[in-house]
């Protein structure tokens, strides 16, 4: 999604000359173009998020658009407070890019795993989320919502080679996507995990369990009224993210159904713990927390 | 361009009078910062009106000290009394702290360490777009404790950023304590001039010499500029002078009274 992300800004910013790029020492192999075509629309901070945000705060008050970027953790909990008081407070356009969903960073450890980004975001009523699946929802999402008014924050995935089948790159704003449609089970996912929730629905399928699945890049505004009216049609809702399984789409959804007074039951698959002492790469990880489509199939087996 | 002289006993008056009418602290602040904000409002800032785009900007990073600038904004005619007179009420746009609500502010602050880059931001801002406009941060000196505040020294002097303009208000004074005793900043002007701008000393309550340093900055080439206002905390009243309470107390009739007699004036 990374690549899909500079390939949009690049086209983004022919077209509009408010658009800043700062990063803080991050996106090799990312942003060269943008820095060949833009030398003096780029800034690298070096390694200073807050200093980034803070900055980014002072460059939208006189207009411009300035991206922030860095892997999730350092662009959204190292700035945190400068992204509260900042662009929140303020309500600039500030967007704060973030790379790295759940364990995409895998052997690289717990600082580089995006574990609670959307869950520290969403506590925050003033800035937009979006989360999007694989690479084509990215160039649609940011394309809708680069220049909406107050901060986004853009949550992207490392892998570009991802795509969700049947997905179509469908993006709107307060809105969430069906993939795929079956009366067994209602899933709700985010991000580039949603390419083994659509393996998983497919495989239930096959064996004559069929479930629909719901996509939601957009976090907030979320598709409240939406979650609500698909949750009605289900008794059973299984959320799916690579991503605690508080604070992010599993509480948005849970919440819905109990302020709904929805009589489904909630099941949060995702990540339910930073694991010390150990390591592996993203695939070691997922299988850990149960977030390929094999393990989905079975927990929905198990439930159902 | 018409410029409004706001004198440094006027203010004075007025932080004395709302502190003790809104029964509040934070005062020995207010008062390091006098004849810096008196300087600023009446001889540097290039501010047509508050909602002129093209405006220089002021960032009160020390957002404690707000009354001194609620008192500035009254002085040049852009709050009626009546405003004034809802500082730290409930529902005032006049808090503690600043808030960019309130025009005439033009970033919120008061958690220390933001406010030099936003600043920094700005002046980036004014490059890019070609515009002659000059940014004024001041910030305390305790202030200079924030790791953040020395990422924007770096990056303000990387990128040579000559209309970015800091002031440190070197009032000696921090929450729990004397600096030198909390935290020491010592050689405070080296590490600035280490870090690559332009730095200067002086007395934070000479107006003419304020005024001097400030406008001889080069703001078109060059490093960025800061200018270490040695002050005193809670100038100009003798009980308050160097007294770390000040940070919190709000004055008795008998404390405000004085303080009056001790500015020259009459209650």
């Amino acid at each position: 999604m990374r690549k899909a992300f500079a390939r949009t800004l690049l086209g983004l910013a022919a077209k509009d000359d408010r658009i800043l790029l700062l990063t803080a020492d991050l996106g090799f192999m990312v942003w060269e173009a943008f820095v060949e075509k833009y030398p003096k629309r780029f800034f690298n901070v070096g390694v200073a998020e807050q200093n980034m945000i803070a900055l980014a705060t002072g460059l939208a008050e006189s207009g411009f658009f300035p991206f922030t970027y860095s892997i999730a953790t350092f662009a959204a909990l190292r700035p945190y407070e400068f992204i509260r008081n900042g662009p929140i407070h303020h309500h600039l356009p500030v967007r704060v890019v973030g790379v790295g969903q759940g364990h995409e960073y895998g052997n690289a450890g717990p600082t580089h795993h995006g574990l609670e980004d959307v869950g520290v975001m969403r506590v925050q009523p003033g800035i937009t989320i979006i989360a999007p699946a694989d690479a084509e929802q990215v160039c649609t999402a940011v394309n809708a919502t680069y220049d909406m008014p107050g901060p986004i924050y853009y949550r992207l995935g490392k892998n570009d080679s991802i795509a969700v089948p049947g997905l179509n790159g469908r993006f709107t704003l307060a809105r969430a996507e069906v993939l795929r449609e079956g009366d067994a089970l209602l899933w709700v996912t985010m991000g580039s995990v949603t390419v083994e929730v659509a393996k998983a629905a497919d495989l239930l399928a096959r064996n004559g369990i069929p479930s629909t699945v719901l996509v939601v890049a957009s976090l907030n505004p979320g598709p409240e009224a939406e979650l609500a009216d698909f949750a009605k049609r289900f008794p059973l809702v299984i959320t799916v993210e690579a991503h605690y399984t508080v604070g992010g789409l599993g509480s948005l959804v849970s919440e819905v159904v109990a302020e709904n007074g929805i009589g489904c039951r909630v099941i949060r698959r995702g990540i339910s713990s930073m694991l010390s002492g150990v390591s592996g790469d993203q695939n070691y990880y997922d299988s850990l927390f149960g977030l390929t489509a094999q393990s989905l199939v079975e927990l929905a087996n198990q439930e159902l | 361009m018409k410029q409004t002289t706001i004198l440094p006993g006027q203010l004075r008056r007025h932080i004395l009078d709302q502190s003790k009418r809104a029964n509040v602290g934070h005062i020995g602040s207010a008062l390091s910062i006098v004849e810096i904000i008196s300087v600023l409002y009446s001889r540097i800032l290039r501010i047509p009106n508050p909602k002129d785009l093209t405006r220089d900007r002021f960032i009160l990073s020390k957002g404690h000290a707000a009354l001194t600038q609620y008192s500035a904004f009254y002085l040049m005619g852009w709050l009626s009394q009546e405003t004034l007179n809802t500082y730290c009420g409930n529902g005032t746009l006049l808090g503690v702290h600043p808030d960019n609500a309130l025009e005439g502010v033009d970033f919120s602050t008061g958690s220390l360490g933001h406010g030099l880059a936003y600043g920094a931001g700005s002046a980036l801002a004014a490059r890019l777009e070609n515009s002659p406009r000059n940014v004024y941060v001041l910030i305390s000196d305790a202030e200079c404790n924030e790791g953040s505040l020395w990422e924007t020294v770096m990056f303000a002097a990387h990128h040579q950023l000559s209309n970015l303009i800091a002031i440190v208000d070197e009032n000696k004074q921090q929450a729990l304590g004397r600096t030198k005793d909390i935290l020491s900043l010592h050689p405070l002007a080296d590490r600035w001039r280490a870090f690559g701008w332009d730095t200067v000393e002086a007395d934070g309550h000479d107006t003419v010499e304020l005024t001097r340093i400030i406008t001889a900055f080069d703001k078109s080439s060059g490093p960025p500029h800061v200018l270490i206002a040695h002050t005193t905390f809670g100038k100009g009243v003798s009980f308050m002078e160097g007294r770390l309470e000040w940070h919190y107390l709000p004055m008795s009739d008998d404390q405000h009274r004085q303080a009056l007699e001790d500015l020259g004036e009459g209650p």
